[in-house]
């Protein structure tokens, strides 16, 4: 069953012009509109996600992977230009069109991101728990100790130890901060997860714990995951089928295992080649 | 906006050599001839030109018209610092008109400096009857508590804030939480109180306990004790909450319902004062403040043991915070708090019969200075 569905998306940086679209993208080598000098983020790209499916978009920096994965996630941008429709389960329109108060409850429940970076994602004066607990609360939830319990769950859940529950989270260390966005992401059991660069600034032993822990806990809840990253090896560990992208555009897509052991598009090619 | 000008116009023009006349309408001028006398030259009924006072008017309006929320408004420079409840005094000028009897508490007191300058203000440039007594004035203008005695529905709360919203302590940005407020969205908040459980075991917000009003906004209460949260929940009464320095009004109408923040499984509470009562006038069912005073000679019958040694110089004792409820209790011992009204057991926050601890009303009669009010929870 198709969980999401994403057609034609598109962010675009700056004024635009009509000529944006055909003057960048991989063919062109830039994403930078020569005409006008806006920057096509991503544009025409189309995806589909099944529930309980993990699907990974990889690209090097600035192919467009984060731009996708913040319209996935309803993140709003004041500063783009978007367009595109995304269709959400059984739910009639465009996603990208709601009120502020839709996305805010789609956000709250069934949509999760955990942000590239932890301030986006985490108030780093509450503590560990307290991000955690934000999620539950905003959701209506108002027993204290369901809301506690539920927190210690999720922690345990995670392997966040939970002695530091109570702490401050600016006091966590970088993969501890990186659970408590994924735990906070778990808390109100979303159907879809938004991964942007789970792994940014861990190092690999922590790395290869938190996307262990990750992938556990993703098929045990059963959620949709789209995981977005350089990594090659972080989206052959998680992902079910795979999105390549360069300049913005999505230039193949398929089975992850197909992608890696036979890439069509000779970026994806080089980029198989490249690594270490 | 433009008939306002007009309406004053040609009066404006005539006086307008001397600069700084005041701007006459037909409302206010029969009030300005029976005042006009010494002091009030130069100056405009109660203080303020009526510009200013409809300004604060329509924000009240306003107020009056979304509880909870924070209304801007022009405010003007009043002659004391900001801070000192330039807000209260601005509000409570707009709408006094000279039949009115004005009040001004500060901490619960009449008597303190703040509260006298207030109330003089008033008197001189307003022409208005001051009075200590909650249940003879119309206006009443307060800092940090809510009267012991019942407010009816002929009497206007008018309540000092220096902080205006209960999100800031959380986020310091106002405009993002004006976006809070904007789409209810007070999960920070929630997350607030949950930490402080966390820490505490109980929610110890002392005063401004942060309050939902009417199902929408989330509110402070400017900083009163828990101890009065309850009584702007259904109250007969207007109050009006007043920030002169962030130039904000908001208001709970009568009867609107005001639901302090809290947990299905911490709720809310009040402060209790087991087994102490006002050495002065023995009550137990006021709101008690610690007082350090040298020991006068009624302190050993006043309450009990635990009172300072024989040769300390000072010592500390409980009171009320309300003094001209305490004033008049200790006339009339066992004065209920509604005894101004035609109908009796008034649901006015704690120690009232819907918010006692259970005993019936009776109890607090009896021996009040030995009478202990256990602890609800």
């Amino acid at each position: 069953m198709t969980l999401l569905e994403a057609e034609g998306l598109r962010t675009v940086y700056g004024e635009g012009c009509s000529a944006c679209l055909d003057a960048t993208g991989p063919a062109e080598g830039t994403n930078q509109c020569p005409h006008c000098g806006s920057v096509v983020a991503c544009a025409e790209a189309d995806l589909s996600v099944a529930a309980g499916e993990v699907l990974g978009i990889v690209g090097e920096s600035g192919s467009g992977k984060s731009s996708l994965a913040e319209l996935l996630a309803l993140e709003h941008n004041p500063d783009a230009t978007t367009g595109g429709t995304v269709s959400y389960g059984d739910r009639p329109g465009n996603l990208l069109d709601v009120d502020y108060q839709t996305r805010h409850d789609l956000r709250t429940g069934e949509i999760a991101l955990v942000h590239q970076h932890i301030r986006d994602g985490l108030t780093l004066d509450f503590t560990g728990g307290g991000n955690v607990a934000e999620k539950l609360l905003s959701a209506g939830w108002r027993s204290y100790a369901d809301v506690r319990e539920r927190v210690e769950e999720l922690f345990a859940e995670t392997e966040i130890p939970l002695d530091r529950m109570d702490d401050p989270t600016h006091t966590y260390s970088g993969g501890m901060q990186r659970r408590v966005q994924i735990a906070r992401a778990l808390a109100t059991d979303p159907d879809l997860i938004v991964l942007d660069e789970p792994t940014t600034g861990l190092d690999v032993s922590i790395q290869a714990r938190v996307l262990d822990t990750f992938r556990r806990v993703q098929r045990e809840e059963g959620v949709a995951a789209i995981v977005v990253s350089h990594d090659l090896g972080v989206v052959r560990l998680l992902a079910d089928r795979t999105l390549v992208m360069r300049h913005g555009r999505v230039v193949e897509s398929g089975l992850t295992d197909r992608i890696m052991e036979d890439p069509h598009h000779n970026y994806t090619q080089t980029l198989i080649n490249s690594v270490l | 906006m433009t008939e306002d000008i007009t309406e004053a116009g040609p009066a404006a023009v005539e006086d307008d050599r001397d600069g700084g006349t005041p701007v006459p309408t037909d409302s206010v001028s029969v009030a300005l001839d029976t005042v006009q006398g010494d002091g009030l030259a130069g100056y405009n009924y109660a203080y303020l030109d009526e510009h200013t006072k409809r300004e604060v008017r329509r924000a009240m309006l306003k107020a009056v018209a979304i509880p909870g929320h924070q209304v801007p408004y022009a405010s003007r420079p009043m002659p004391l610092a900001r801070g000192w409840g330039t807000g209260g005094i601005q509000a409570s000028l707009s709408i006094l008109g000279p039949d009115d009897r004005f009040k001004v508490i500060d901490q619960g007191a009449d008597e303190s400096v703040n509260a006298a300058n207030i109330r003089r203000l008033a008197e001189r440039t307003a022409a208005v009857e001051t009075t200590t007594d909650s249940t003879a004035a119309d206006v009443i203008q307060t800092r940090h508590r809510i009267p012991e005695e019942v407010l009816t529905d002929d009497q206007i709360l008018v309540l000092q804030v220096p902080i205006t919203d209960p999100l800031r302590k959380i986020d310091g940005s106002d405009a993002a939480n004006r976006r809070r407020h904007a789409h209810a969205n007070y999960g920070k908040m929630w997350v607030h109180l949950y930490e402080n459980v966390v820490e505490y075991g109980e929610i110890n917000i002392a005063a401004a306990y942060p309050v939902m009003v009417a199902g929408r906004y989330l509110m402070s209460p400017s900083p009163i004790p828990r101890w009065d949260t309850e009584k702007l929940d259904d109250a007969d009464h207007l109050s009006i909450l007043a920030a002169g320095r962030e130039a904000r009004i908001y208001a709970v109408p009568p009867h609107t319902d005001v639901d302090p923040l809290a947990f299905e499984d911490r709720e809310f509470t009040v402060e209790r004062f087991p087994d102490q009562a006002c050495h002065a006038c023995g009550s137990s069912d006021t709101f008690l403040v610690e007082v350090s005073e040298t020991a006068g000679p009624e302190a050993d019958d006043g309450t009990d043991d635990e009172s300072g040694t024989d040769d300390a110089a000072f010592e500390t004792r409980y009171a009320c915070n309300d003094t001209s409820f305490c004033a008049k209790r200790r006339e009339t011992p066992d004065l209920p708090k509604d005894h101004h009204l035609d109908r009796s057991g008034v649901d006015w926050g704690p120690a009232t019969p819907d918010h006692g601890d259970g005993e019936p009303r009776d109890d607090l009669d009896s021996e009040a200075g030995a009478s202990q009010r256990g602890d609800s929870t």
